[in-house]
């Protein structure tokens, strides 16, 4: 394997965690926001139970998805950073009046509702504009001016294929985090909370599985490059849609405390999400943005390369029980979950 | 406003912004975690107290830490794309490292705030003693690349193409230690006098009504005195040393720093006035003999190198010579201040500090965070033209695409927008939470 090759299994390794984390996390605002009025159920204290701890160690992804990107490809991340100026900028700006609200909202507890609202909105917002650099990198909407690269924003805001992943990125946001409420409220025996995620999940999950079929049908015509290599490896976008029939499955299985195995239904969205991602992601190679840059044509120097893969190595064994103890601490211990009112 | 000042306006405003929150994301859990040992080995309530209010406060402050530093790293790229091909190809190994530096932080924060009832006191401790290096190491990495843009190392240019790739060479460049050094001392003395701040002003507030929430901001100030008296003295120790780096790196800051325009031995270091480049000499300064010539190199006969010796198109903006005086002349005051601090209460063993003492405690952390943006504008305007000093100019580094006001607009709404709403979510907490209900154990 080449040392490239190495080198996007890592960013795209970052990419999907941060993905899965980051839908998680700004869905969990969303929904701390639209139930916030129904006293009578904990939907939205389970909600920021389980945001407060994570929201900044899913930020850092972000950060190393950054950082990844210029220190393996400066290249790209040149072409990347010249062309994402504004698209960018809208991202950051969300993104910080997002963090910055939603801390707030736990510490203004008269103001908590209009806090809790800038805040879900604009994290709403987030993954709509962050997943508009996937069909930026397809091709098409950079033109060349005086030789530098110009993103043309025009032919970007009424192209039907990035308004397919914007749908895909709402709607799998949406999906994904009501799954992973219901599985942490019912862990928490909240059973009212339980079957609001449950149903939340039921509906957006059809949903964000339509958008995906979307996506291909409008990828044909726009990135056809894209959707022949993507058909080359169908057997994985089978897998993804027999695993997202088996979390309906899941949803539904009786058990001893209420409806459905919200557990499972978690883990086989996750697989559903890998596999789809995995076939997007080599069908994608060896292109970082097409047709001007490829994995090897913005790589980084091979001697950087290998000094900074060696602190990936060491510095996640060294985080690893870090991760464990927060995980425990949060995610399992039963105290914490079931504490009624989040303080 | 032409492109590349306004780029530069751009990435100035962000990260004079953030590193306000950032320097306090370093300095106060170094104070929490002063707090939670002085707990422990003296069981003084008191202090258990201090470290959970001021955990509140760091909880909050790094609610806009996090996303400026996220718009600074993105930024980067965003901004000056030229100067961050060379930094992937180079210098990547420090931005690479200070990603575990902010797991750390962020793990460790998010356990001692969340968990911090379910935890051991030692746990309690170790986390936050993680927390304090998580945020150090982030400091020391970042100013890593800012001491690299001012000595680069480890790589040569040939033919207009990077050879020669060195990573570690390059992330243990010339100034590294000595600057990083200079951020982690200042940052620490900061947050420090912060704390000391809030305690003065909260102490004249308090003189006539409670003892006990005397006694508890008391407490508080001399704990940020100490703390603070000690490394503003290691900060100008450093910053010593810090400008000798100057001379022997990049003698042209220095020049511009002291507004010295011809060469000579037994330079004078000129204190206050202003630079002006018709009259070749500082206006209105008072000098001290000597002075300069002994701060370059320990030694009065020493030949500094004059701006006149550089080509003009070189020179860094004049102005720097007040930043640096700024930084300068607040650090001795603060050093002044932690002595009269220290010999009134241990030497004069007065118990009470007077009315006027404690108004000027009460400027000292603001000036302090003052000296932090004096001394980050210096650095990073006195490197003009250079983003990377004698490589590449920031004119080659600036992004291609244009239309940047717009965006420079709206980023100055959101950050006003947030330090604005920082500081009215600090004041309403803690008027709902009074340090009196807490001393009377009303609140959990
Ligand atoms: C509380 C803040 C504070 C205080 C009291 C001082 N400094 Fe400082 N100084 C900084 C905070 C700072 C800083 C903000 O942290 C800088 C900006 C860049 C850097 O590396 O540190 C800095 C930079 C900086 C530089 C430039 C380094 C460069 O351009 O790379 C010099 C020469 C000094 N300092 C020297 C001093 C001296 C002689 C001081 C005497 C008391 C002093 N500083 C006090
Ligand atoms: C260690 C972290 C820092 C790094 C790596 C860094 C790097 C840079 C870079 C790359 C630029 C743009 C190019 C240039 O103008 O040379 C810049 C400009 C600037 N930075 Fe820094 N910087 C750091 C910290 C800070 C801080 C904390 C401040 C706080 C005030 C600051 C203030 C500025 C200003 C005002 C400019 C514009 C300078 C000018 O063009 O005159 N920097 N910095
Ligand atoms: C000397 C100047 C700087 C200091 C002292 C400093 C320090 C800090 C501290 C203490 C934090 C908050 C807590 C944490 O560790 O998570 C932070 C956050 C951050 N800083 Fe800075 N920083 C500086 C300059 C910069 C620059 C120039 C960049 C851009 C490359 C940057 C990028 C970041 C990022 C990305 C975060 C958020 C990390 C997260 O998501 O948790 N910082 N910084």
């Amino acid at each position: 394997m080449t040392s490239a090759l190495i080198a996007i299994i890592v960013l795209w390794g970052f990419i999907f965690i941060y993905a899965v984390m980051a839908t998680m996390d700004f869905g969990a605002g969303f929904w701390s926001m639209i139930y916030i009025n129904r006293e009578q159920t904990n939907a939205t204290s389970v909600a920021n139970r389980y945001l407060s701890p994570t929201w900044e160690v899913t930020n850092v992804f972000i950060v190393a998805i950054v950082v990844g990107l210029f220190s393996f490809f400066p290249g790209a991340a040149f072409t990347l950073g010249t062309v994402l100026l504004i698209p960018g900028s809208i991202i950051l700006l969300l993104l910080s009046i997002r963090s910055s609200f939603l801390v707030f909202s736990h510490y203004a507890k008269t103001y908590e509702k209009i806090l809790t609202y800038v805040s879900g909105i604009s994290g709403f917002l987030i993954p709509a504009f962050l997943i508009c650099v996937l069909p930026i990198t397809h091709g098409g909407y950079i033109d060349i001016i005086d030789g530098t690269n110009k993103l043309n924003l025009s032919s970007v805001f009424t192209s039907p294929h990035v308004y397919s992943f914007i749908g895909f990125a709402i709607s799998s946001t949406l999906f994904l985090s009501s799954l992973l409420l219901a599985d942490y409220s019912k862990v928490s025996n909240e059973f009212e909370s339980y079957k609001i995620y449950r149903r939340d999940a039921l509906i957006t999950g059809p949903i964000s599985l339509l958008m995906g079929v979307f996506i291909m049908l409008t990828m044909r015509s726009e990135a056809s490059w894209l959707y022949d290599n993507m058909m080359n490896v169908k057997g994985w976008l089978i897998g993804s849609v027999i695993m997202f029939l088996l979390t309906f499955v899941a949803l539904w299985i009786p058990s001893t405390r209420g409806l459905g195995m919200p557990r499972l239904a978690v883990i086989t969205t996750i697989i559903q999400y890998f596999l789809a991602s995995y076939a997007y992601g080599k069908s994608h190679l060896p292109y970082i943005v097409y047709s001007d840059v490829t994995i090897h044509s913005g790589f980084t120097d091979p001697g950087a390369f290998k000094a900074v893969f060696i602190t990936y190595i060491v510095g996640f064994a060294i985080l690893f029980p870090g991760f464990f103890y927060f995980w425990k601490l949060f995610m399992k211990d039963r105290d914490y979950l079931k504490k009624k009112i989040y303080k | 406003m032409d492109h590349l000042v306004t780029a530069r306006s751009m990435f100035g405003i962000t990260m004079a912004f953030h590193i306000i929150f950032a320097t306090l994301g370093v300095g106060i859990p170094l104070m929490i975690l002063c707090s939670e040992l002085l707990y422990q080995k003296t069981k003084d309530n008191d202090y258990a107290i201090m470290a959970k209010r001021w955990t509140k406060t760091i909880a909050v402050l790094l609610g806009i830490a996090i996303p400026t530093g996220t718009i600074a790293a993105v930024q980067l790229s965003l901004l000056w794309p030229g100067f961050m091909e060379v930094i992937g190809r180079v210098m990547s190994l420090p931005f690479q490292i200070e990603v575990y530096a902010f797991f750390v932080e962020a793990l460790f924060m998010s356990i001692y705030v969340y968990a911090a009832d379910r935890i051991s006191p030692i746990m309690r401790i170790v986390s936050i003693t993680l927390v304090l290096i998580g945020a150090l190491g982030s400091a020391v990495l970042i100013t890593n690349v800012h001491a690299f843009e001012g000595t680069p190392a480890g790589f040569r240019i040939e033919n207009g193409k990077i050879v020669d790739v060195d990573p570690w060479a390059a992330f243990f460049n010339p100034s590294f230690a000595v600057t990083a050094g200079h951020v982690a001392v200042s940052a620490f003395m900061t947050g420090a006098f912060v704390i000391a701040s809030v305690a003065a002003i909260k102490m004249i507030r308090s003189r006539k009504k409670s003892e006990a929430v005397y006694k508890f901001h008391h407490k508080a100030l001399i704990l940020g005195l100490v703390v603070g008296g000690i490394f503003s003295i290691a900060t100008a120790l450093n910053g010593h040393a810090s400008a000798q780096g100057l001379y022997d790196y990049q003698p042209e800051k220095l020049a511009a720093a002291e507004g010295l325009f011809e060469t000579q031995d037994h330079a004078p270091l000129a204190v206050g006035g202003y630079t002006s480049e018709k009259e070749q000499k500082v206006k209105w300064a008072f000098e001290i003999p000597w002075g300069l010539s002994f701060l370059s190199d320990n030694r009065f006969d020493t030949v500094v190198l004059g701006l006149n010796d550089f080509p003009r198109e070189y020179w860094p903006p004049l102005f720097v010579h007040t930043l640096f005086n700024g930084m300068v002349g607040i650090g001795s005051l603060l050093i002044l201040l932690s002595i009269v601090g220290f010999a009134w209460y241990k030497i004069l063993k007065k118990r009470l500090f007077p009315r006027w003492l404690l108004w000027i405690f009460g400027v000292a952390g603001p000036l302090s965070m003052l000296s932090v943006e004096f001394g980050w504008v210096f650095a990073c305007t006195g490197r003009q033209p250079w983003v990377i000093y004698r490589i590449m100019k920031t004119a080659e580094a600036v992004t291609t695409s244009s239309d940047l006001h717009l965006l420079f607009a709206f980023f100055l709404a959101v950050y006003l927008i947030m330090g604005i709403a920082v500081v009215l979510v600090l004041l309403y907490y803690f008027k709902r939470h009074p340090v009196s209900k807490e001393l009377e154990g009303q609140v959990e």
